[in-house]
């Protein structure tokens, strides 16, 4: 059985978020929410690293544990949904989650806050698969298409994984150990050269000696 | 007798401890398995709708396709 995960990696992320904008034109999100975003750490400062951030699709859904009205659940494939025509728009869930990840419109009368709306793994909901009902109320069910989430394959330099778990743990596993550390990281030698010399930094075990 | 009402009694005071469950039944709709192909005109070619294991394949294959070391050429 494929356990549906994402993983994203700080060394690819470029923040140049395109995974926000496959997300919002594949699902057509209104204005105010945003199923997925970039967040950048140490902004401006050596070590700046980006990340992409949505719903983690948790194996022990906090949002799910305190849902006054019990409007969430767990695919097969591990993907945490919900069902709007049950949800109350409490906002708990929101409070729940330490990714953010709940969103709420406000496009009601004197800026109400409507129904949560959160990153679905491109799974759709609880209604059938493909069809307009399910577009309007979770967007596009790309899984049912045989696809994966548009944020994961549009990611440009791939630091956006997504899929069968094992798969992305496989693909992950093998970058980590073929890009190596440091000047070797995948990109940054092709892009400014490997060390040389009197850049190159001293070698420890020739230090040592 | 007497025991009697007594038994009553208490058993009447310990009558508010209970207490009954409070969840329902939940009115969620229940979902329709990935594998049942959408209904759409996007659905990509490949995988057999109803098959779990068909759709699986599917999934994996196109997970891998995510992995752009099979298509560079290896380190010397």
């Amino acid at each position: 059985m494929a356990r549906m995960k994402f993983i994203c990696d700080a060394e690819r992320c470029i923040a140049c978020n395109g995974c926000v904008t496959a997300c919002k034109s594949e699902h057509e999100i209104p204005w105010g929410v945003n199923r997925r975003r970039v967040v950048t750490m140490g902004e401006g400062s050596p070590g700046e690293r980006s990340i992409s951030v949505a719903c983690m699709h948790c194996s022990d859904a906090p949002c799910m544990a305190v849902c006054p009205v019990d409007c969430f659940y767990r695919t097969e494939e591990g993907i945490v949904l919900h069902d709007k025509d049950v949800c109350i728009g409490c906002g708990y869930c929101s409070y729940a989650c330490p990714f953010g990840a709940p969103q709420f419109p406000s496009n009601g009368t004197f800026g109400m806050r409507g129904k949560m709306d959160k990153c679905t793994f491109c799974a759709g909901g609880p209604e059938p698969n493909g069809s307009q009902a399910e577009f309007e109320k979770y967007g596009r069910n790309r899984l049912a298409e045989g696809k994966l989430p548009a944020c994961a394959e549009m990611c440009s330099t791939k630091a956006l994984l997504g899929g069968d778990g094992d798969v992305v743990a496989d693909i992950f596993r093998t970058r980590v150990l073929s890009r190596g550390k440091g000047s070797e990281v995948w990109g940054w030698g092709t892009a400014y050269g490997k060390p040389t010399g009197a850049t190159a930094a001293p070698d420890t075990k020739a230090a040592k000696s | 007798m007497k025991a009697l009402l007594i038994a009553v009694g208490l058993l009447l005071v310990v009558a508010a401890c209970g207490e009954r469950a409070q969840s329902g039944p939940s009115k969620r709709k229940s979902d329709t398995p990935a594998w049942d192909a959408a209904q759409d005109p996007f659905v990509v070619p490949g995988w057999k709708s109803g098959d779990q294991a068909s759709w699986e394949s599917q999934i994996r294959n196109r997970t891998n396709g995510q992995n752009e070391y099979p298509r560079i050429a290896p380190k010397s």
